[in-house]
């Protein structure tokens, strides 16, 4: 018969279209807006309606995804900033796009370098957020961050103020990393004590 | 491993004053004298059997020599041939072209006269292909410098140890970031003239031997055309509703992808593979992956291969099922196929998100394994996709599309293709299997660990749009076998068998990555001189070479058959303009 197939490929619309209301009447009133509803939305047993209605639903966001860098600052004893970053420049020659600047710090009385970058600029505009620059630091100074909403009207440069962030902000976006990262430091520095006792 | 190693035939005995094996440390294959070139070239293809010349390329071995480089391949499996072509760097270089022999190599020499300035005798539409005619030079040598040129080699000393920051345009004011060619006035500079070669080559099109004395006319469709699926033109000559003739214009996102590579270092390249197809970062990571570790002679873990498998299988289902939802955009049947689909790859990419930090860019391979584990939610979810979810999703689309009889009665039939004339084409991938070759680098010359799968390559015999269709539905489901064996199989373990390192030490040598990406045959061609950057760094871009037997489909179809053909050939411009 003429036609069967277009029935048939209607059917599966049809099915589609009874799944919304079904998923809608079985979640009542937790289907939207709610966190257990956006993961039933995004899961693999999601049916109906799939959209999330951003901004006021937010998908969450994995521990690894990465957009743009920051510097992270370990908050000291009386809330002085101690930057982790020791301006040794491996981000800038891992960096594909070649979009971080680092001024180093010289002592101004023996002329000699200091591991502390006096500038640090990150072009956003230029940085293709593939995050080498997390990857490959030493020092766990330049992490990846999850603020994706950075739409601006001008060029984005960001300099040292605006890249730094605490390190109760890294361990908030991304808790798995930072506990594997303080392990491994306070196991170094055990081995440290260790050796020097 | 997939390598290309040394042919077991031996071409030196056969042509004796022709051919000499490459004894270039690092380096395999055949250096071919170039007046012998054509009679090599038909052996290989009629006496060997190699029927299925994968790339043609040039590296500029800056100051003395220029070199062409070819990979030939046999559809009937089995490793491949390598050889070469070695001319003085001087100008004119000129280099028979293979054209005539394999008719694939058409828009690849034509890339390589662009780009490098080979001039290929004998080639029937020798034009610039991907930058314009207002361009001076040819980028990919390496005495041509950009305009705003900073240094050789990335890393650029400017950024650390005093990193003043400054903007590039400052550096390279407007009206002075370009140049010209000394006889090219841009003033002066129309549209028409710059087609003027392009329009010149349709020319012989436009006489009709036809009784009526109609007149037939050239259509642009495009760059800017919904159907293109970016900025692809084509320039049609019809006669009355039927294509008679039909070039691609391309080029129209190029950036010079290859001179940025070879800026690169070898592993500032792993992020811009993913914008090659940006639908498939994770395979062109794996091929680019290949090729460098082929020359450095590491090993990948065993859960970081399955890992690879994983991911690019998924990647070929999201890949395949988009493919689908937008052909059926194309013909009209707005957006309820396509986001069915969308759905579906959302899916696939959370989990890619999880696993690299991207959805579409994922940078997730490294020379020696790949970036990170898997988190396990992410593999609990990948468990419920493959098991549950998308075997059923792949039967609803059948249901939803493959019985329907306006979409039959558009693709059955169209585009006809034989299986010779694909292969004469170097077409690869799908389109060439649903021609009746049931080729796939992954059975023909397994790369990664796709020898220990159980998994049929899907072949249909029409060549015909609609069996274009029907395979990207076959693949699907052998993808999610191969996905349940892997799954099923993967041990625990470490995913990576270096130790990071943002620097990494290539030996000299060549190497040429290919795998069966979802478009079609992906290669990485890296030549290494032992320094950090790689001295050449070439993509065979499946979507490039399957373009080249565009007008072969079209022609004798109607126009608005291009729109279909177009877009079940699975093109990406990211890919195909490089």
């Amino acid at each position: 018969m003429y036609g069967k197939g277009i029935l048939k490929g209607l059917s599966v619309t049809l099915k589609h279209f009874i799944d919304t209301y079904l998923d809608d009447i079985a979640w009542w009133g937790k289907r939207y807006y709610t966190p257990e509803g956006i993961a039933r939305r995004s899961s693999p047993q999601g049916r109906g309606i799939f959209t999330i209605q951003y901004p006021e639903e937010r998908r969450p966001l994995p521990e690894e995804f990465r957009y743009l860098p920051f510097l992270v600052y370990d908050e000291g004893p009386n809330g002085e900033k101690e930057i982790r970053c020791t301006s040794c420049g491996i981000c800038t020659k891992v960096c594909p796009a070649q979009c971080i600047w680092i001024v180093r710090t010289t002592d101004p009385n023996t002329g000699r370098p200091v591991p502390q970058p006096a500038e640090f600029y990150i072009d956003a505009d230029l940085c293709m957020n593939c995050g080498f620059c997390a990857e490959y630091c030493p020092f766990d100074a330049i992490k990846m961050d999850h603020d994706f909403e950075v739409a601006s009207y001008g060029r984005n440069v960001y300099s040292l103020e605006k890249l730094l962030k605490p390190a109760s902000y890294y361990a908030k976006i991304r808790p798995l990393n930072y506990a594997r990262e303080e392990e491994a430091r306070k196991a170094k520095e055990a081995s440290k004590a260790a050796k020097s006792a | 491993m997939a390598t290309v190693t040394a042919p077991a035939l031996d071409l030196a005995a056969r042509f004796p004053q022709a051919v000499r094996p490459d004894t270039r440390p690092g380096y395999s294959g055949w250096i071919v004298e170039k007046d012998h070139l054509l009679e090599v070239a038909t052996a290989l293809r009629d006496e060997f059997g190699y029927d299925l010349l994968s790339s043609v390329t040039g590296v500029d071995y800056y100051p003395d020599t220029m070199e062409v480089v070819y990979h030939a391949y046999k559809t009937t499996g089995g490793p491949g041939i390598v050889f070469k072509v070695q001319v003085p760097r001087q100008d004119p270089i000129e280099v028979p072209s293979v054209t005539p022999i394999w008719a694939g190599a058409e828009f690849q020499e034509r890339e390589a006269w662009d780009l490098l300035g080979i001039r290929f005798v004998g080639h029937p539409d020798l034009r610039r292909i991907l930058t314009w005619e207002g361009f001076a030079g040819h980028p990919l040598r390496k005495d041509w410098k950009e305009p705003f040129y900073e240094e050789e080699a990335k890393p650029y000393k400017s950024r650390w140890p005093d990193g003043k920051f400054f903007y590039a345009e400052e550096k390279n004011p407007f009206k002075d970031n370009l140049k010209f060619p000394p006889d090219f006035n841009p003033e002066d500079w129309t549209p028409d003239k710059a087609d003027a070669l392009l329009y010149a080559s349709l020319a012989r099109y436009l006489k009709s031997d036809d009784e009526l004395k109609t007149d037939r006319v050239i259509i642009n469709l495009g760059p800017q055309h919904p159907s293109t699926h970016g900025v692809f033109r084509a320039v049609a000559v019809l006669d009355g509703e039927t294509v008679v003739a039909l070039k691609p214009v391309v080029g129209y996102l190029h950036r010079n992808h290859e001179k940025i590579g070879e800026r690169n270092t070898f592993l500032q390249n792993m992020p811009f593979t993913d914008r090659l197809d940006y639908f498939n970062s994770m395979s062109n990571n794996w091929a680019y992956a290949l090729a460098v570790e082929k020359l450095m002679g590491i090993q990948v873990p065993e859960r970081a291969e399955y890992l690879r498998v994983i991911m690019a299988e998924l990647s070929r289902i999201q890949n395949h099922l988009i493919l689908i939802g937008m052909l059926l955009n194309d013909l009209g049947a707005y957006f309820t196929p396509s986001l069915y689909a969308f759905e579906e790859r959302e899916l696939i990419l959370d989990i890619f998100e999880a696993a690299s930090g991207s959805r579409m860019m994922c940078n997730y391979h490294r020379f020696g394994g790949v970036v990170r584990d898997i988190p396990p939610e992410a593999l609990q979810k990948l468990k419920g996709l493959v098991y549950d979810r998308l075997p059923r999703k792949v039967d609803e689309f059948d249901r939803l599309l493959t019985e329907n009889e306006i979409l039959v009665s558009r693709l059955k039939g169209v585009g006809k293709l034989s299986a010779e004339d694909a292969i004469r084409y170097s077409i690869t991938g799908p389109v060439l299997r649903a021609c009746g070759v049931p080729y796939d680098v992954r059975r023909a010359e397994p790369y990664g660990i796709y020898d220990r799968f159980d998994f049929d390559v899907a072949v249909r015999y029409n060549g015909d749009v609609y069996d274009w269709y029907l395979i990207r539905l076959d693949e699907i489901r052998q993808s999610l076998r191969i996905l349940d064996q892997a799954i099923r199989q993967m041990p625990e373990g470490p995913v990576m068998s270096t130790k990071p390192q943002y620097q990494v030490r290539v030996p000299p040598g060549e190497a040429y990555g290919r795998i069966e990406a979802p478009k079609g045959e992906l290669g990485f061609y890296v030549v290494s001189n032992g320094k950090p950057n790689p001295w050449r760094y070439h993509v065979r871009a499946p979507s490039f070479v399957n373009i080249t037997a565009l007008e072969k489909m079209c022609v004798g179809n109607k126009i608005a058959d291009f729109v279909v053909i177009l877009g079940a050939i699975d093109i990406v411009l990211g890919e195909l303009d490089r």
